[in-house]
């Protein structure tokens, strides 16, 4: 199938996102490409607060079947959650899990003033009541398929459609 | 023969010993380790990764230190832990240890930490427990004590980095020693080219050269240009017989001083896994002095624990 130009798609979402943000917005990205799309927005947008990424890996709903096999990496909060407007950054949202993930783990910070969402590409299918407040595109993507953000060694981004790992 | 911790996809079903762990199983419980001393720093100290487990920390041999940061980690990761001082309990009334493992599984255990004096126990409970089940040893008799391991290897990767052209000096009761067996084992699966035990002929196992590592009886030599030094407590419960004059004579000849550490590089770190004898092994001045580590090790075992058990009930 025809993907949308992942580098459209981020100044699109950039332009949304700009009339919703202020200096003390939170942007925090779920690793690794909700974080690579938080860092560039984080630039364009000339946010005052640094961003924060998370690593979701101690909060997923499947790890009973899928354990702890990849490497986690810290999550960083370089800022004071409570009474903030945060932004969680992915690069594609889908089902909704890993953003009630994200969530959970924001509020073992502190309390948050508002969460918002952003995505660069909607795929719908949602199994949990999870909207995005900002989107680049919305697409279509097969059951079974795994979209994702993938970045070049120069920072480009492209979209990158392969066939999901069967559950463990 | 099959190593009885690994399931058959090569995952970690329980930790018995560091001996044979592939590396990248050790590398990857430190670098999980790493994410968990951010957890730790934060306003909630917990994830929900072992919510709806029992934890049963199974301690027939008295532990403070080893007992509390295991419950720690278990509590941090969300588990019930349910600690057990055997020692004065169900096998003081004669029952065996299989049949203790059995009535607590019955009252659905997810895991068990043991610590027990005789080597080999945490492997008899491992092989006897249901597939759900993980076993983690926290220390059998002279055998091993793999969380104490990693959490050294993960203090010395903390400070030191790179373990390729690193040289660790392990001083003192290697003899009676699970620690140094458990650190000697990790730092070769890292591949750190030079590990020298020292201590006193009675104090060091015979053909201890055969785990890879050099012999020094002088210290002075021993301790030469060396990054790690890592203090064993002199182990006054487990010595039998005249193993040793006196703990004065011992603390002449091989207790850490300043003048001594000088003798290392001068950035070296010293370790130690206690409880310590200030005075017989080490010193108070280097024990509290700035070379020491010996406080963020106790830290940094919480984290390596919740690793140790969180990649566990996930397998």
């Amino acid at each position: 199938m025809n993907l949308p130009d992942a580098e459209a798609l981020c100044k699109e979402l950039a332009s949304k996102l700009r009339a919703g943000v202020s200096e003390s917005t939170g942007l925090v990205g779920i690793r690794t490409g909700g974080a690579w799309l938080a860092e560039r927005l984080h630039r364009e947008l000339g946010l005052a607060t640094p961003m924060g990424s998370l690593d979701i890996s101690f909060y997923r709903d499947d790890f009973d079947s899928a354990g702890l096999r990849h490497q986690v990496k810290p999550s960083q909060i370089p800022f004071d959650v409570n009474g903030r407007h945060i932004v969680v950054v992915d690069d594609v949202l889908y089902t909704g899990r890993t953003v009630r993930a994200a969530m959970n783990e924001l509020f073992d910070y502190g309390r948050p003033g508002k969460i918002e969402l952003a995505a660069l590409v909607d795929r719908g299918e949602r199994q949990l009541p999870i909207a995005a407040q900002y989107v680049g595109a919305t697409l279509s993507v097969p059951a079974g398929k795994l979209l994702r953000l993938a970045r070049d060694e120069r920072g480009k981004f492209s979209l990158r459609l392969s066939d999901a790992k069967p559950a463990a | 023969m099959r190593n009885p911790q690994l399931n058959g996809d090569g995952t970690l079903q329980h930790l018995l010993t560091i001996e044979g762990l592939p590396r990248e199983v050790v590398v990857h419980i430190l670098d999980t380790a790493a994410s968990f001393i951010g957890v730790t720093e934060r306003e909630v100290k917990k994830v929900p990764l072992l919510r709806g487990k029992s934890v049963f920390n199974l301690f027939f041999e008295p532990s403070t230190r080893t007992r509390t940061t295991f419950e720690i980690a278990a509590k941090r990761l969300s588990a019930d832990v349910i600690n057990l001082n055997i020692a004065a309990s169900s096998s003081t009334k004669g029952e065996t240890l299989l049949d203790t493992v059995d009535n607590l599984s019955a009252m659905h255990a997810d895991m068990f930490v043991v610590r027990h004096s005789s080597s080999g126990a945490a492997h008899l409970i491992a092989s006897h427990v249901a597939s759900h089940v993980h076993v983690i040893n926290a220390g059998d008799g002279r055998h091993a004590h793999p969380t104490q391991g990693l959490l050294d290897i993960y203090t010395i990767r903390h400070y030191k980095k790179d373990f390729a052209r690193l040289s660790v000096a392990i001083v003192g009761d290697v003899l009676h020693s699970r620690v140094a067996r458990s650190l000697i084992h990790a730092l070769t699966t890292l591949g750190a080219p030079d590990v020298r035990v020292i201590g006193p002929r009675t104090l060091l196992p015979t053909g201890v050269e055969q785990l890879g590592v050099s012999v020094h009886h002088d210290m002075r030599e021993g301790l030469a240009g060396c990054d790690v030094v890592m203090m064993l407590r002199l182990q006054n419960e487990r010595m039998k017989g005249p193993l040793l004059p006196s703990a004065q004579e011992f603390f002449k000849s091989y207790g850490l001083t300043s003048a001594k550490l000088a003798l290392a590089k001068p950035d070296a770190i010293v370790m130690h896994p206690g409880p310590m004898n200030r005075g017989v092994e080490i010193d108070s001045s280097v024990a509290d002095g700035p070379h020491s580590v010996i406080l963020p090790q106790v830290t940094f075992g919480i984290a390596v624990r919740m690793a140790v058990m969180s990649i566990l009930a996930g397998n």
